[in-house]
């Protein structure tokens, strides 16, 4: 068999890009409905879910104090705490609102697929309008024919959680 | 309302209540700016911040924009980030290494001890004009405990040694955990609240509201199972722990840890099976340093203590100094760091801060938790109906943890402050008495 032409390569990393997109659009519809059970079962096993300090978007959570350093058992720790009724921060559920644009594929390594993506996620709830701002740097790792998250951060753009205060969304 | 009529206290029925409007009068906001942060001694920042010369931090401090640095003479000193020139800013970032700082308005520039070193054309000044009168301006004081510094905009304050009084004690049960000293970890947590400053105040003094308020987060703990046995229950903190009155308006919370992680040296599953042997050898050494009683203070209870009026450090999940001021008369703005022992394992380091992450930060398990209490209280305030806050609890009896004690001092110290005719006054003393 011939080797693809760059019709078919582009063809290939079209179809990998489309695909891409419509994971994160679905994963951030999931959010935005709060179907979080739904959402926890987009992770893998050895998952990590990490949030930096604003003044440290690039620290290593071993050695620097970040916002969210979640392995798989602590992140289903924290769907249980948000679906409890006892996340008083979350009870009642603030209605939020994902944008996710700039979608980029920026490395496949095997079956890991590197997406680098730009949010603008609103949380709306006590009569306040509050804008997270940055980018997300994903690691997918197709499973069988399926994608799921190997690591997901959300790096904020923000200097301060100011005035949101806490990130007690999934962000 | 007089001031005095602020606070309503009866100490044969075992009442204290303040009046609401201690959260919402715009005047008693600006009272507090006069006779609280421009006379108290403010938490400023950690001396491994600043740890070689030309190392700065920026940092506002009570609203006002300074920056601190080592200078080249290896003294450390803090300056009002403003230009003596027409005002501007001369640190513009956060934080790095610097002989001098130039202005980037008209260029003056000043080195690393505040001197005006060069102004440009200067020739086109009269012979009058001296540069040595227009060094950059350091707050009234600087001073440091064990190298916690603090600043202070009141000239006549006493000494920080003097002013921290019985917090001494406990920042010494904290501080001597670590043979080696300490170090701030980078990384900071940075937020506002939607509430009144002394709402952080009370709240980080407050452990009534540890079991309603964060029963998610021990639901958690406790699905990894249990921690190390403890020795056993010395008198003191005791079953029920202890809330105690410093002085100054001070207090601490102190109470037992079992089944509660603590790197140094409280060993729980949150913490990994594989700092278990790390975590109970640095127990040992602090037996052998301090003996069982003091070691057993240090790694087998927790403490929540605050240094008056806006510096809370807590000794629970990890060492954590948040300190907070008024960006309005019903909001605030946070700050969140963390020591750590210089020279720990990277393997507890790295569980230190994921404990640490768990449970305290404003993406924890916990603290979004405390912010919504802090905001629906703010926005109970303005309900109107009830016009008293109760602080009654523990009153008449030898206070708990879950009582009140510690509030009602930070409370009469506030009180005394605002009705300080006078900043250069010397700040009063009213506690009630904490026999151990």
């Amino acid at each position: 068999m011939n080797s693809p032409s760059y019709a078919d390569r582009d063809t290939v990393a079209l179809l990998l890009h489309r695909e891409v997109e419509a994971f994160l659009f679905n994963e951030a519809a999931l959010l935005d409905a709060w179907q979080l059970d739904e959402w926890l079962a987009l992770f893998t096993d050895d998952a990590r879910y990490l949030v930096p300090s604003t003044d440290t978007p690039d620290g290593d959570p071993h050695q620097a104090l970040s916002l969210i350093d979640d392995d798989l058992a602590r992140l289903r720790g924290r769907v249980e705490r948000l679906n409890s009724r006892h996340a008083h921060r979350e009870f009642p559920w603030s209605r939020t609102r994902r944008l996710i644009t700039n979608v980029r594929v920026t490395e496949v390594v095997d079956a890991e697929i590197h997406v680098a993506a730009s949010f603008l996620v609103y949380r709306i709830r006590a009569g306040h309008v509050d804008p997270l701002i940055g980018r997300y740097e994903y690691i997918l790792r197709r499973v069988e024919s399926a994608l799921k998250i190997a690591h997901r951060k959300a790096v904020l753009d923000l200097e301060a959680l100011r005035p949101h205060g806490t990130v007690s969304i999934i962000l | 309302m007089e001031l005095a009529n602020l606070i309503h206290e009866d100490g044969v029925k075992g009442i204290f209540r303040v009046h609401r409007s201690a959260f919402t009068a715009p005047e008693i906001a600006d009272l507090e700016r006069r006779t609280i942060f421009d006379h108290c001694w403010l938490y400023l920042g950690h001396e491994s911040e600043v740890a070689k010369p030309g190392d700065f931090r920026r940092r506002t401090v009570a609203g006002r924009p300074l920056f601190w640095i080592r200078g080249s003479d290896g003294k450390v000193r803090a300056f009002h980030n403003t230009c003596t020139h027409w005002g501007a800013n001369v640190c513009r970032v956060d934080a790095g290494n610097a002989e001098t700082f130039q202005c980037f308005y008209h260029a003056w520039t000043f080195d690393n001890q505040g001197a005006l070193i060069s102004v440009p054309d200067e020739a086109a000044y009269a012979p009058g004009f001296d540069k040595k009168e227009l060094s950059l301006v350091s707050p009234a004081r600087l001073e440091n405990y064990r190298g916690l510094y603090f600043i202070s905009f009141n000239p006549r304050i006493v000494d920080l040694a003097s002013y921290l009084g019985g917090a001494k004690e406990y920042l010494d049960l904290i501080l001597d955990q670590s043979e080696a000293g300490w170090e701030l970890v980078p990384g900071t947590q940075k937020y506002g609240v939607r509430a009144n400053w002394k709402m952080f105040s009370l709240n980080s003094l407050d452990s009534y509201h540890v079991k309603p308020l964060h029963a998610t987060f021990f639901k958690y703990t406790q699905s990894l199972g249990p921690g190390d046995p403890q020795p056993p229950l010395p008198d003191f903190p005791g079953a029920d722990g202890r809330s105690l009155a410093l002085g100054n308006g001070h207090g601490v919370d102190i109470f037992a840890a079992r089944d509660r992680a603590r790197p140094i040296a409280n060993w729980h599953p949150i913490l990994g099976a594989e700092t278990k042997d790390e975590i109970r050898a640095i127990r040992s050494n602090l037996v052998m340093r301090f003996g069982e009683e003091r070691a057993y203070l240090m790694c087998n209870t927790n403490r929540l203590m605050l240094i008056y009026p806006n510096f809370a450090l807590h000794d629970i999940a990890g060492i954590s100094l948040r300190y907070f001021e008024p960006s309005g008369r019903d909001s605030m703005d946070v700050t969140v760091q963390t020591l750590a022992p210089k020279h720990e394992s990277a393997a507890l380091r790295s569980r230190r801060l994921e404990n640490f992450v768990s449970f305290l930060g404003p993406g924890g398990f916990a603290h979004p938790d405390d912010l919504e209490a802090m905001e629906s209280a703010q926005t109970g305030f303005s309900a109107g109906g009830p016009e008293w806050i109760d602080a009654s609890r523990g009153m008449r009896r030898i206070a708990t943890a879950l009582d009140e004690n510690h509030v009602r001092s930070f409370w009469r110290q506030w009180l005394a402050d605002l009705s300080r005719t006078s900043a250069a006054t010397e700040t009063s003393h009213a506690i009630e008495p904490t026999t151990r």
